[in-house]
């Protein structure tokens, strides 16, 4: 049987492989397309829309990057970073199976369990997105029906509430001035907000690693 | 040949994409797969794994279908079919464009038809402004990871308090975000309160759950915990809004 580093040095070499052909495929998409209608990018809409988009892309997407690949582990974090909607679905989706499993993301079976949960969470939502553009014209009175708007407009308070009650309970003296600190910060600062949680995650995270390290050295995680 | 934002060609494109990042969601299943075994995890405890990964995507994927039929009104149904399938998200699609479309002196939600110049420079601004997770990714990930297993075996108490806080940081910052309008209070809006409600609904829910699997002993809903609670939460949502909305 091969070691936990030989496996997960094959990971990397996949990983790569895949990640950087995927990144060539979508960066083709738009010239390909140019192509095939004989058109080029408005130039001028083309600077103006990247500057007012990808500089706080970019910053976010790198902190992110940092911080989720940790917690993702090395299979999870090749695949999620290509199919997206990590925050709202993969990271969750892993660390509900971790969790039962008691293990970590960087452990041999921790790596196995992540990327399993991450890959098939990618299959199912690549399923049922499908079934949803192929069925788009019947689905669409349905799933934009006003009665319906309020439970889907509280996905991430509802699946939070849920990570909140193992994490925290789990971790309850990490959490404490964490959870404060970001209460605060949300309630009192109107900038913060569903567009800008995405900036504070890794902000709360090292804030989160920094308390816990004081508390760890001072003997108050023991 | 005449562009609309719904031309078949832009679908047979689409499709190929989504279909290669299929095969990457299957090819890391297969050596996951193949891995637990040979570490010997037995095949009932991986395939509880997928089935539980399954129940629980369904919720989740379902809301990224309505924002694919929001999209759709502008940008047509294939292009926002891609960016929900691979690398974009719920929260960053919307703005990329919106941003993109008000470059161009558009007005995204307007229904405006799009010609193809205009889509193909969507198209750019939103895919060059999300694609920093992917090539980052294969630049830093081994690094990071080594440095994680090398943490691992020099103070393993600290290793998994890292991990630990890691998960709590990310997941106050989210707490903190569900009361980011609750300060509407003052100004007599008790809208605010909407979302803190449900997550209090999916908490309790989640409690009731660990209580039975420890009290009552009900193990098999330990698997199904947090995708419950979602639902229930998420349904929360329709009373609870009628209540206060």
């Amino acid at each position: 049987m091969e070691t936990y580093e030989t496996y997960l040095n094959k990971v990397h070499k996949w990983g790569r492989i895949w990640n950087l052909s995927v990144a060539a495929i979508l960066i083709a998409f738009p010239f390909v397309v140019a192509l095939i209608f004989h058109v080029k990018p408005d130039g001028h809409g083309l600077i103006l829309g990247l500057l007012s988009t990808a500089p706080v892309y970019w910053a976010v997407g790198f902190v992110e990057t940092f911080t989720y690949i940790p917690m993702l582990g090395a299979g999870g974090s090749y695949l999620s970073f290509v199919t997206g909607n990590i925050s709202n679905l993969k990271l969750p989706c892993a660390l509900n199976s971790l969790e039962q499993a008691e293990v970590k993301a960087n452990s041999d079976e921790g790596e196995v369990i992540s990327t399993i949960s991450i890959a098939v969470s990618s299959i199912t939502t690549t399923i049922i997105i499908f079934l949803g553009v192929l069925l788009i014209r019947p689905l669409t009175p349905i799933l934009q029906k006003e009665a319906l708007a309020p439970a889907f407009e509280n996905l991430v308070p509802a699946l939070f509430g849920g990570l909140a009650v193992v994490f925290i309970s789990r971790s309850w003296k990490i959490a404490v001035a964490p959870a404060i600190v970001m209460l605060i910060l949300f309630i009192f600062i109107p900038a913060l907000n569903a567009h800008t949680v995405g900036v504070v995650v890794p902000f709360s995270v090292l804030f989160t690693l920094g308390v816990s390290r004081l508390m760890y050295k001072k003997g108050l995680l023991d | 040949m005449e562009f609309n934002v719904n031309h078949p060609i832009l679908f047979i494109l689409v499709g190929i994409v989504i279909f290669i990042v299929l095969i990457q969601s299957i090819f890391f299943l297969v050596k996951s797969w193949k891995r637990g075994k040979e570490i010997g995890m037995d095949a009932s405890k991986l395939k509880k794994i997928a089935r539980t990964a399954i129940i629980f995507t369904i919720a989740p994927a379902i809301a990224i279908v309505i924002s694919v039929i929001t999209l759709a009104k502008d940008l047509g149904v294939a292009l926002p079919w891609m960016r929900l399938s691979v690398v974009g998200s719920l929260s960053y699609e919307t703005i990329a464009a919106t941003n993109a479309e008000s470059a161009m002196g558009l007005t995204f939600g307007s229904g405006t038809a799009l010609n193809a110049s205009q889509y193909v420079t969507i198209t750019l601004v939103m895919t060059i402004s999300i694609l920093v997770g992917i090539w980052l990714v294969p630049l830093i990930c081994k690094r990071l990871q080594n440095g994680m297993i090398k943490q691992e075996k020099r103070d393993k108490k600290w290793s998994a308090i890292f991990s630990d806080s890691m998960f709590v940081g990310m997941i106050s910052a989210f707490l903190g975000y569900v009361f980011c309008d609750v300060a509407d209070i003052a100004k007599g809006s008790t809208k605010g309160l909407i979302p803190v409600c449900v997550l209090f609904v999916a908490a309790a829910v989640m409690g009731i759950i660990g209580l039975l699997v420890k009290k009552a002993k009900i193990r098999g809903l330990a698997d199904y915990a947090l995708p419950i609670s979602l639902i229930f939460g998420m349904a929360s949502g329709i009373p609870i809004t009628a209540w206060l909305g």
